[in-house]
């Protein structure tokens, strides 16, 4: 893991969609909390019930969300593709992971320390308000997905109704 | 009106004579069981000479005229529609080896006497529903083409019509081969008879009579415009649009409440086509016969699809239906679905007046409220 | 309009309940058939319904119908044996506008059995992809066990002429792919939005959220796609069954353009 100078990365913050159009003066500050990251197959970004401290935009590959069952294993809950957020705990107390955050193959992210981040939003709050606009739709976006699986919109119609 | 022929009513007996010699079954409205319905007729006698329709919203009932008219009844209870759509038949018959066996057509010549110009206006409907898209119904085409039509021209017309407001009548300006104007003034009671295509105008000519005078084509005249004043219901301009604005009014859901789905208006309706297909197989299962009959939008099963219907409420197969006739079909078809006869308001159990279901529409759509008077 | 007579050539099933037959004319004449176009499929002594063509336009010797069998006549298809005879109406309805695609790009979005008939177009894709900017096939089904042609879909991934993009709604521990509703995965695989034509088949619900996705990412309107179903009985205009609105699906469609349907896929129980 290499730390790139924070104007770079701050350029790469701005060319992330979560973050695109920001004041050039906010992707500066959120600069000041980022840091780019790798990841092999296989690695772990966070895990569930840990501190939720760093969160990632995804830059390239799949992390897969997941939760373990006993008896059913490693199950995927959710992928987050390029372009996405991994990690949505950040934002409210208790600040703790709910799921794990695998690489799926080579993952290239970059990690947004929540901490620093919350803080400065506490110290701006226009920059918060705008930060929190941006990840509000992620989170709906996702909420609606989660919502349109739950009702099994693939199940023939004998599966309809039947306890899933 | 080129060339009219003024007979007195022995000639119409004269007429049915003619046309039995050329072949055609006669067929016109009878009383039976205290309704109109349409049958064969063996002379001017058998027709409902002196009764007419006393019809409201859910009620028809046939009474004693005000004159001894041959033609002041309007509408037996289901017109053409099941001359040329039976209400079931069969298509074929197969084994599993699937060679088919289409059933033959029957198709007698037939001619009906006094088909109202509403009822002319449903039978172009239906040509053009069967023989204007991609597949042409060979079946009703058959049955179409065996048909001579002796159009007769409204002279009063029942509470319930409102084909004036629906540019449908009450006089037949085409689709007929012969017309008949009945005219009583003076003591006086004649036929004024105008031919609508070339062989009606063959047996005009073999009819014996006076030429119509200036005095009785203005009588004729006269006596459809009186008929179109006398109705005093009317579809409300604007239907199409209306309708296609508010599929999601509240309205839908209280007109449900008092509808029964029971399809009657579908099947008295002169212009509703919709059908199912099914198959009948022997016990055996050497033998599968495919029947097609007619189906209703009222049927729950109707918009069956992937383990549900699409439309399970009452209120949305109302809508179904009264949208398909006034809106969709323009889309569909080109005109309305609807020739302002009249049948559905009378026949429907519950008295659903569709003038008066569009009119309640477009008055609250107007006031913005949902309240229903 | 009647039936006529096809072989059983050969049955393969696909999935616990879905199965592909391929159907030959008795009498030797091949049914040609554009891409999204149905046929009405007879059973003896069971009834019909409408099934939407999978198989390559190119190649129209056989007839090839994948069926899911959740009624009498589906489950009777899925059942019947090699060698018996089908009756064949059609091909019926309006196909998809395949040649809007070439000089652009082609997005190929299909939802648990909906890539059976979207499979035609991507048949007709790779046989001119010199012809179009770039190939992308987006599917999502419920569950692994229920994807379906997936060896071809592994060919297809692995052929340099298009991009395949797979999802589940939910996987065991067996599944390494990705989890996700196939509207997650359409703005991630998009490559010129304005320059894209998307063709769209699945669940209504799932192609309704899918060609808002779409145009919110910049697919103009006009460019997607949908192929609708509503009950079927003739087929050919007659029986008034299939209708949304003021289209017939079986002679204004299957296939649709959005902006066509969009309004009319919103209204409770039209």
């Amino acid at each position: 893991m290499t730390e790139s100078n924070i104007k770079s990365i701050a350029d790469i913050l701005a060319a992330h969609p979560l973050f695109a159009g920001l004041d050039p003066e906010i992707t500066d500050l959120l600069g000041g909390c980022a840091k780019n990251e790798h990841f092999s197959d296989g690695d772990y970004l966070f895990k569930a019930d840990g501190p939720a401290d760093t969160f990632y935009l995804v830059r390239s590959g799949d992390v897969a969300l997941e939760l373990r069952m006993p008896g059913r294993g490693r199950l995927t809950v959710q992928t987050v593709p390029a372009g996405h957020v991994a990690g949505a705990s950040w934002i409210l107390p208790p600040y703790r992971w709910r799921f794990d955050a695998r690489a799926v193959g080579t993952v290239r992210a970059t990690g947004i320390d929540a901490t620093c981040l919350r803080n400065k939003c506490d110290a701006n709050p226009s920059m918060g308000y705008q930060v929190m606009q941006r990840f509000l739709p992620i989170v709906a976006e996702r909420l609606q997905s989660t919502r349109l699986r739950l009702i099994d919109l693939y199940a023939p119609p004998a599966d309809v109704g039947r306890a899933l | 009106m080129d060339h009219a022929v003024v007979i007195p009513p022995e000639g119409l007996d004269d007429l049915i004579g003619i046309l039995k010699t050329q072949g055609y079954q006669v067929w016109g409205a009878r009383e039976s069981d205290g309704a109109l319905g349409l049958g064969p007729i063996s002379s001017s006698s058998d027709l409902p000479r002196g009764r007419i329709e006393s019809a409201e919203a859910g009620t028809v009932r046939l009474v004693d005229g005000p004159r001894d008219a041959i033609f002041d009844h309007t509408l037996p209870m289901q017109g053409l529609k099941r001359v040329v759509y039976p209400a079931q038949e069969r298509l074929y018959v197969t084994g599993p080896d699937l060679a088919v066996k289409e059933e033959p057509v029957d198709a007698p010549p037939m001619a009906v006497i006094g088909v109202r110009s509403c009822d002319l206006a449903a039978l172009d409907t239906l040509t053009t529903v069967f023989e204007g898209g991609p597949f042409i119904d060979r079946r009703y085409s058959q049955r179409r083409d065996a048909l001579l039509l002796v159009a007769v021209n409204c002279m009063r017309p029942a509470a319930t019509c409102f084909c004036a407001s629906m540019n449908t009548g009450p006089r037949a300006e085409s689709g007929f081969d012969l017309a008949l104007d009945e005219v009583m003034d003076d003591g006086r009671h004649v036929f004024i008879v105008t031919a609508g295509s070339a062989r009606g105008r063959k047996i005009l000519d073999a009819l014996s009579g006076q030429p119509a005078s200036e005095a009785d084509l203005a009588a004729a005249l006269e006596g459809t415009r009186s008929c179109a004043e006398a109705q005093h219901r009317q579809m409300p301009a604007g239907a199409e649009d209306l309708l296609k604005r508010n599929y999601e009014h509240p309205h839908w859901a209280a007109v449900a409440d008092r509808c029964l789905s029971c399809a009657n208006c579908t099947m008295v309706c002169p212009t509703c086509f919709c059908g199912t297909v099914e198959d009948r197989s022997s016990l055996d299962g050497a033998t599968a016969e495919r029947w097609r009959r007619w189906d209703s939008c009222f049927g729950l099963e109707f918009s069956y699809l992937h383990g549900g219907s699409v439309r399970t409420e009452t209120a949305s197969r109302y809508r179904q239906w009264a949208t398909h006739k006034l809106a969709h079909w323009h889309d569909q078809f080109g005109t309305s679905g609807c020739v302002g006869c009249g049948r559905c308001i009378g026949w429907c159990p519950v008295g659903i007046d569709i003038t008066a279901e569009v009119a309640a529409l477009a008055a609250q759509e107007t006031s913005g409220t949902t309240a229903d008077d | 309009m009647l039936p006529r007579p096809f072989k059983l050539r050969a049955r393969r099933p696909e999935l616990a309940d879905t199965v592909t037959l391929e159907l030959a004319a008795v009498d030797g004449q091949p049914l040609g058939f554009a891409p999204g176009q149905f046929t009405m499929l007879y059973v003896h002594g069971v009834g019909e319904i409408a099934i939407s063509i999978s198989g390559d336009p190119a190649d129209s010797n056989s007839l090839i119908q994948t069926i899911r069998g959740v009624g009498a006549v589906s489950e009777a298809l899925c059942s019947l044996p090699e060698g018996q005879m089908v009756g064949v109406r059609g091909p019926l309805g309006t196909a998809w506008p395949v040649e809007r695609a070439v000089g652009k790009h082609l997005m190929v979005v299909a939802g648990g059995l909906g890539l059976a008939p979207t499979r035609p177009i991507i048949y007709w894709a790779l046989a001119n992809r010199d012809r179009l900017k770039s190939i992308d096939i987006v599917y999502g089904t419920r569950s692994p066990d229920q994807i379906l042609y997936p060896q071809q879909l592994l060919g297809w991934s692995t052929t340099d002429d298009a991009r395949v993009g797979v999802t589940v709604d939910r996987a065991g521990q067996d599944w390494t792919g990705r989890v996700g509703l196939v509207t997650d995965l359409v703005p991630t695989m998009l490559r010129d939005p304005a320059e894209t034509v998307a063709m769209v088949c699945g669940p209504e619900i799932m192609m309704r959220f899918t060609a808002q996705a779409l145009a919110d990412a910049g697919v103009p309107q006009t460019d997607i796609h949908l192929s609708l179903e509503r009950n079927m009985k003739c087929g050919i205009g007659w029986c008034g069954h299939c209708q949304l609105g003021p289209h017939l699906i079986c002679r204004d469609g299957p296939v649709f353009p959005y902006p066509e349907v969009r309004d009319l896929m919103t209204v409770w129980e039209l």
